[in-house]
């Protein structure tokens, strides 16, 4: 059962055909980058896997089940996460209200009106055990505002683990980091177990190139090469796109 | 040591607010109980909206309409006859919860400004329909003359002092009851969507639902201050339903703060002993209330502002 | 029969009145996302002033055009010094105008006291009108006359001139009008204005029939409202075709079931907002 399957996914916008009929399989445990140009449509085509965007036309299917009509939060529900090339987090929030609200979205207490959040000790001892794992403890009362990009984009990868998802969309988890961020960044995912199959969108050819098994390549909203890293990295057409 | 010192003065601060406030009828006279009576009722209605504004991030410009249905719910059981104040309450929270979750289906299905314009429309029309309907409601005259309901337990509602204390008690378990909610799993999902939708989207929240389930929540404790009200004053008529009503809890909100269960009692506090002071001094009260309003706005409204969301 | 045909004429008549205040109202949301609260109050205000204008000098038109420049001049004050420092803040704009309703209304009650006055129709309308073997009231045909004529002349406005077209382009999308290079903020006062214009002139032509007192301001705006959620949010087509569903329907309603009139309009606002939310004209712009 492939975690990703897309048939013939097109997407317009009045007059501009942002993806050209892609189609797409993804396997388990895979590690699949895509990278392209700007405007390729790369984080559109992740809008449209995750339920941002409906599509003009073709289907998505997600762990076998065809979920083109179903919208964004029923997706998710399925086991599938996303980061956002913009941080997308609870800004007025403290950090740990952050991630609770991560790990909560997948427990059936989270309807839950007539007791205080902090009597469910599993759900708060799960927080607590990802901030410390990622050394963001000490931290955990900080309003999120208050951190910094870095440490910003970095809860945004926890966010999407917390809910403990079998396939994970990273938007271009790098972006505007320093060297040394970037690194870390990179080592964990390229530590994330083999249950999360990994779909990264990444601007940084180095990074890309480190963790992926699998590239896409987009271009103008069409698939312009898909395969194997060396496969990709010796195409004429590839070196093209980007040197051109 | 300047910190502890701190605590403690705040402690005993606290401390003798809370003694003044369990003390209030024997301290001052009716007139002052009263005024304590109609806060507290406010403070309920203020917390219950504030659910919407301050958590979730909705800004209902409606809020009157679950007070005033209620309202009217129990003047209508009073004057056939039930005057049992728990029928009325248990019947308020009912009508108010009902009309929200009618309004809410529909108002819902729209974000920010014509979310605002939506719960507006609907709260007038059912002022329209209170004002019109001259043979059921007594229309612009309302229904006077209801009285105080019975409450049992040997305690006559008729004095003051004895409705002050029903009320107090009565906001003293909305407040506990709000203080769970909000810090419920629900509540923090409540917040999670004010600050961002499509973050809670992305983590499989079904954010349509919660928002739904708030509005039914704001309205069901509306409508608990709503039978309050009528209650003491007796009488009701189709101010409780208009935009009048539904913007004063708003500026409640704004004055004392949104966001916390504390804010919209202070908020509450101000506004009740505002309307009062003013209309005592002079008969263009309604003037200077307009003025204080458009001041207060221009100057404090950094409380609500960034809580409004335009729905991403 | 003539009671239909009587009752048609005074809905429609209502409904072109309706209509002006219902266009500025739907503009100035359209464009600005402003809920004018305070919107009803520019009708009450320049049917109060045009009263004055009237008892001094019986000229009607003279009435019409004091009290309408006095209410666009509230108007241009009200958004220039107070609302145009919130923006995109729509519940402080809200609850900004919310005040000007109490300051207004309190006013106008200060000045002219708590009793209902109507409007003396002008000289030359005073009449009626035969028309086969129904009589009109020439005053009513005039309504709905003038109110046609200045739906047309919106109409040119917004599709023909090229002011109407950078409004029409806000109402779509504000962030390209911005980033055009025009004076936001004269758009916004003009149109907030025109607004406020024709709701005055609104006040005066339905002087006659409405009346003024307190609380003309709030039930306009329940209209206003009606016609807005029905006919569409920015839109001109909208604001007319809701006028005149709600004029007539209210109109109806009143005469065959006063008390429960209301839920006429209630029926279908409802039914609208369940199938249509943004109205059947409206667009929902973001």
């Amino acid at each position: 059962m492939k975690p990703l399957d897309i048939q013939a996914l097109s997407k317009n916008f009045g007059g501009l055909q942002a993806i050209n009929n892609i189609s797409l399989e993804i396997e388990e445990g895979e590690r699949r980058v895509i990278i392209g140009p700007n405007g390729a449509g790369k984080t559109t085509l992740f809008h449209l896997i995750s339920g941002f965007l409906l599509p003009s036309s073709g289907h998505v299917h997600l762990f076998g089940r065809d979920v083109t009509n179903l919208q964004a939060h029923q997706r998710a529900a399925l086991g599938m996460a996303r980061t956002f090339q913009v941080t997308n987090l609870f800004q007025k929030l403290t950090l740990f209200e952050n991630i609770l609200l991560g790990v909560q979205a997948i427990q059936s207490s989270r309807f839950c009106f007539y007791r205080r959040v902090r009597s469910f000790r599993e759900m708060m001892g799960e927080a607590e055990r990802l901030l410390k794992e990622w050394n963001l403890w000490e931290k955990k009362d900080v309003l999120l505002k208050n951190l910094s990009y870095g440490e910003q984009r970095q809860i945004e990868v926890i966010m999407a683990l917390a809910t403990k998802p079998r396939l994970l969309l990273l938007d271009e988890p790098t972006a505007g980091l320093s060297p040394a961020e970037t690194a870390s960044v990179t080592s964990i995912i390229k530590g994330l177990p083999r249950e999360i199959t990994t779909i990264l969108i990444e601007h940084d050819m180095d990074v890309a190139f480190e963790i992926a098994e699998k590239v896409t390549v987009l271009y103008f909203g069409s698939v312009l090469a898909d395969g194997p890293l060396a496969e990709i990295k010796g195409n004429p057409k590839v070196t093209e796109v980007y040197l051109g | 040591m300047k910190p502890a010192e701190l605590i403690k003065g705040k402690f005993l601060l606290i401390l003798l607010v809370v003694v003044v406030i369990m003390l209030l009828p024997s301290l001052v006279s009716n007139y002052y109980v009263g005024l304590a009576i109609q806060i507290f009722i406010m403070a309920i209605f203020a917390m219950s909206l504030d659910l919407l504004v301050g958590h979730t991030g909705l800004p209902s410009l409606g809020h009157a309409a679950y007070f005033g249905i209620a309202a009217y719910g129990a003047g209508f059981l009073y004057l056939a006859g039930m005057k049992n104040l728990w029928l009325a309450v248990f019947i308020g929270m009912g009508l108010g919860g009902l009309t929200a979750a009618l309004f809410g289906l529909l108002a819902l299905r729209a974000l920010g400004a014509y979310f605002m314009l939506i719960t507006l429309a609907l709260s007038q029309v059912l002022w329209g329909i209170a004002f019109k309907w001259r043979s059921l409601t007594g229309g612009d005259d309302g229904l006077p003359g209801i009285g105080r309901p019975e409450m049992g337990m040997g305690i006559d509602l008729r004095s003051d002092p004895s409705f002050y204390y029903l009320t107090l008690a009565i906001f003293v378990l909305v407040f506990i009851a709000l203080f769970i909610l909000v810090n419920s799993p629900l509540g923090c999902a409540l917040r999670g969507i004010r600050e961002s939708e499509s973050r809670m989207k992305a983590l499989g929240y079904s954010v349509w639902l919660y928002k739904y389930l708030a509005f039914v929540f704001a309205g069901i404790f509306a409508g608990i201050s709503g039978v309050l009200w009528v209650s003491y004053s007796g009488f009701v008529c189709p101010t409780y339903l208009g935009i009048d009503n539904s913007a004063k809890p708003l500026m409640m909100l704004i004055l004392g703060g949104s966001g916390s269960l504390f804010g919209p009692s202070i908020g509450a506090g101000i506004i009740v002993l505002l309307e009062n002071i003013v209309s005592g001094l002079t008969v263009r009260w309604s003037l200077i209330l307009g003025i204080v309003y458009v001041v207060a706005i221009m100057f404090f409204s950094e409380g609500i502002s960034s809580i409004i969301k335009r729905g991403h | 029969m003539a009671f239909w045909i009587i009752q048609t004429l005074n809905g429609l008549s209502f409904s072109m009145m309706l209509f002006l205040v219902a266009a500025g109202f739907s503009l100035v949301f359209g464009l600005m996302k402003i809920i004018n609260i305070a919107h009803g109050s520019f009708y009450l205000l320049s049917a109060y002033i045009g009263l004055t204008i009237l008892r001094m000098t019986d000229n009607f038109l003279l009435a019409t055009i004091i009290g309408s420049i006095v209410a666009a001049v509230v108007g241009i004050f009200m958004q220039s010094l107070f609302l145009r420092r919130f923006h995109m803040k729509e519940l402080q704009q809200v609850l900004l105008t919310f005040g000007f309703v109490f300051i207004i209304g309190d006013a106008c009650l200060w000045i002219w006291g708590g009793a209902p006055f109507s409007l003396p129709k002008p000289s030359l309308f005073k009449g009626s009108i035969l028309i086969g073997s129904v009589v009109f009231p020439s005053y009513r045909l005039l309504v709905i006359l003038v109110g046609v004529i200045i739906a047309v002349g919106l109409w040119i406005f917004q599709e023909k001139t090229k002011y109407g077209a950078i409004v029409r382009a806000g109402v779509d999308d504000e962030e390209m009008l911005r980033g055009s290079g025009i004076n936001i903020q004269m758009v916004f006062a003009g149109v907030f204005g025109l607004g406020a214009l024709l709701a005055g002139i609104g006040g005066i032509i339905g002087g006659p029939f409405v009346g003024v007192s307190p609380g003309v301001d709030m039930s306009m705006l329940l209209l206003a409202l009606v016609v807005v959620v029905i006919g569409g949010i920015g839109s001109l087509k909208g604001a007319f075709v809701g006028s005149l569903f709600v004029g007539l329907v209210d109109n109806f309603g009143k005469a065959l079931f006063p008390e429960l009139s209301m839920f006429t309009l209630f029926a279908p606002m409802a039914i609208i907002l369940g199938i249509r939310p943004e109205g059947i004209f409206g667009k929902m712009g973001e």
